[in-house]
């Protein structure tokens, strides 16, 4: 483990999320049970690959950022609390399209950023720009990591 | 201190200059794809957050997207176990 001041390219943030996500898929993949799934039981492994994917990926980046911070103290008060509903109250928010505030200027756009984006509620708006472009970052490189490992599953 | 306060009216008083959100406005810029190919140079600060908030809401349902397409293979596939440990050791 080098130094602090080491700042990680994201092509480190991205193999350290993926062994992470891995390791964690093959976890999740051993608690399969033979006998066919129920639909509960399927919901609960896609929560628990996204919680997966989402603990990687704010541990790959470490404390480094505040948004990763706030992600991971969520995770760990709140994994048992309601993930289920939250979860699905998100689903319907996107799929309802933006039903946000009919605010325009910056103020305004900056207020749905700081929902979207981890901690985004406590950080002053130059802070908020900051941590979403790391977010954003890192966000496009898990979708790639799981893209890719995805694609190779099926391939094989 | 002659900052002028741009149409951020915080709460806190903190002061942030219209060069400091300029400054992150186009680091933003530069990430979108949006706004990236469309190469003009009208684009507000405004228009820049709000491509930015319907660009996280996109890559969040990709993830979400890709979660269930997951599960779904470690539901169905056998050898997605090998598969996996093979990706692992590729690291």
């Amino acid at each position: 483990m080098n130094s602090k001041r080491f700042s990680p390219t994201s092509s480190t943030i991205k193999s350290r999320f993926t062994r992470r996500f891995l390791r964690a898929l093959l976890k999740i993949n051993r608690q399969r049970t033979r006998t066919p799934s129920s639909p509960m039981e399927i919901c609960q492994r896609y929560l628990k690959v996204k919680l997966a994917a989402d603990v990687s990926m704010a541990s790959a980046v470490g404390s480094r950022r505040a948004w990763s911070r706030a992600m991971l103290a969520k995770i760990r008060h709140g994994v048992r609390a309601g993930s289920t509903s939250s979860l699905a109250m998100r689903k319907r928010k996107i799929y309802h399209g933006k039903k946000s505030t009919k605010e325009v200027g910056i103020v305004g756009n900056a207020k749905v950023l700081r929902k979207l984006v981890p901690g985004g509620e406590a950080m002053d708006t130059c802070s908020l720009l900051d941590e979403t472009f790391h977010y954003i970052k890192c966000l496009s490189t898990q979708v790639k990591v799981m893209t890719r490992i995805a694609d190779q599953i099926c391939s094989t | 201190m002659s900052s002028r306060r741009s149409r951020s009216r915080q709460p806190g008083g903190s002061r942030i200059t219209d060069d400091q959100i300029n400054d992150l406005v186009s680091k933003l810029q530069q990430l979108l794809p949006e706004i990236r190919d469309r190469r003009s140079d009208k684009v507000s600060a405004a228009n820049v957050l709000q491509e930015t908030c319907n660009y996280i809401r996109n890559l969040h349902r990709e993830v979400d997207d890709l979660s269930e397409r997951l599960s779904g293979l470690l539901a169905t596939t056998d050898t997605a176990q090998a598969a996996i440990i093979r990706s692992l050791l590729m690291q």
